[in-house]
């Protein structure tokens, strides 16, 4: 993985496989306490507490198609490298929240990468779910509800791929505006 | 252009891209476009499909070519990945793989507008003798 934002398009699609129909992605830049944080909760089906204790185990996974998940734990040991965590809670038919801290000036902390096209390309994927996106630099943020942009989702769904690049721009216009 | 910063600018841009004759005519029903899934699991992501994604959105949109393209999960072909299925109206689903920006443009360029097939097809319709 090159960069955050591939680790986070891969939690999303696990939100996405666990039937959830609202998901809150927020990141969040704090250069003054030195910390990024990335969360990512659903309302999916959630995970038992074996389930829970396991997620971790990159050869436990919940798909039949194959034997190994290597998801969490992948992202989990960029936390812990760029001198953070990653924390999971989860109830049963709730849905599940995945916190991701590390610091922010690590040295091996990897970029962020190309958020808005993570999102943008998910939220096309699967115009059913509502997502929430907030972006903090500094105690400053930007919020997107995706519900909001149902009718430009359909249109691109109707075949308009132009709208894919506006969508990502506005996004990244925002994000930049927070920033200067 | 002016920055779009608002959802407002989002959809007078929108309207005037309708307006116009920049955008291909819509279709009605996407069951009638060309319908493309990148497997989007770790596996495909770790491998690049993030990119493929991105070229086949920007190839479909700069030739209009009638297709859309969405995401799908890992269908356990974890060594084959960057994995992508194309399944054209009224046909069965093809699936593609080792695709990297090149051959994404090969599937459109030959696959999706010529018909003709290319290296690196996935056997997904392959019925064992017990499923016969």
């Amino acid at each position: 993985m090159n960069d955050l934002s591939l680790h986070i398009l891969d939690i999303l699609q696990n939100s996405v496989s666990a039937g959830a129909y609202e998901i809150r992605l927020t990141v969040e830049e704090d250069p003054e306490s030195d910390r990024l944080t990335v969360s990512i909760i659903d309302n999916g089906k959630g995970m038992s507490g074996e389930q829970l204790e396991r997620v971790s185990d990159p050869f436990f996974t919940s798909r039949t198609t194959r034997r190994v998940g290597l998801g969490i734990p992948l992202f989990k040991q960029t936390c812990r490298e760029s001198g953070g965590d990653l924390t999971i809670t989860s109830q049963l038919g709730k849905g599940t929240s995945v916190t991701a801290v590390m610091g922010y000036s690590h040295i091996d902390r990897p970029p962020l990468g190309d958020i808005s096209n993570i999102l943008v390309l998910t939220m096309i994927s699967n115009p059913e779910i509502n997502f929430i996106f907030t972006y903090i630099y500094k105690k400053r943020e930007f919020i997107f509800i995706s519900s909001e942009v149902n009718d430009i989702i359909k249109d691109i769904l109707s075949g308009n791929n132009q709208m894919i690049k506006l969508l990502t721009e506005y996004l990244n216009n925002n994000i930049s505006e927070l920033k200067t | 252009m002016n920055k779009i910063k608002s959802l407002d600018d989002l959809r007078r841009i929108k309207q005037d891209l309708a307006g116009g004759m920049n955008i291909r005519e819509k279709s009605n029903s996407p069951e009638s476009l060309v319908q493309i899934r990148v497997a989007m699991a770790t596996c495909g992501i770790a491998s690049g499909a993030r990119n493929v994604m991105n070229t086949l959105i920007e190839k479909i949109e700069k030739d209009k070519i009638p297709a859309i393209v969405t995401q799908g999960g890992c269908m356990g072909y974890c060594y084959a990945e960057p994995t992508v299925e194309v399944k054209k109206p009224g046909e069965d689903p093809v699936v593609f793989s080792f695709v990297n920006e090149k051959v994404a443009i090969d599937i459109l360029e030959k696959y999706v507008l010529k018909g003709e097939l290319i290296d690196g097809i996935l056997p997904v319709n392959y019925r064992t003798i017990e499923q016969k």
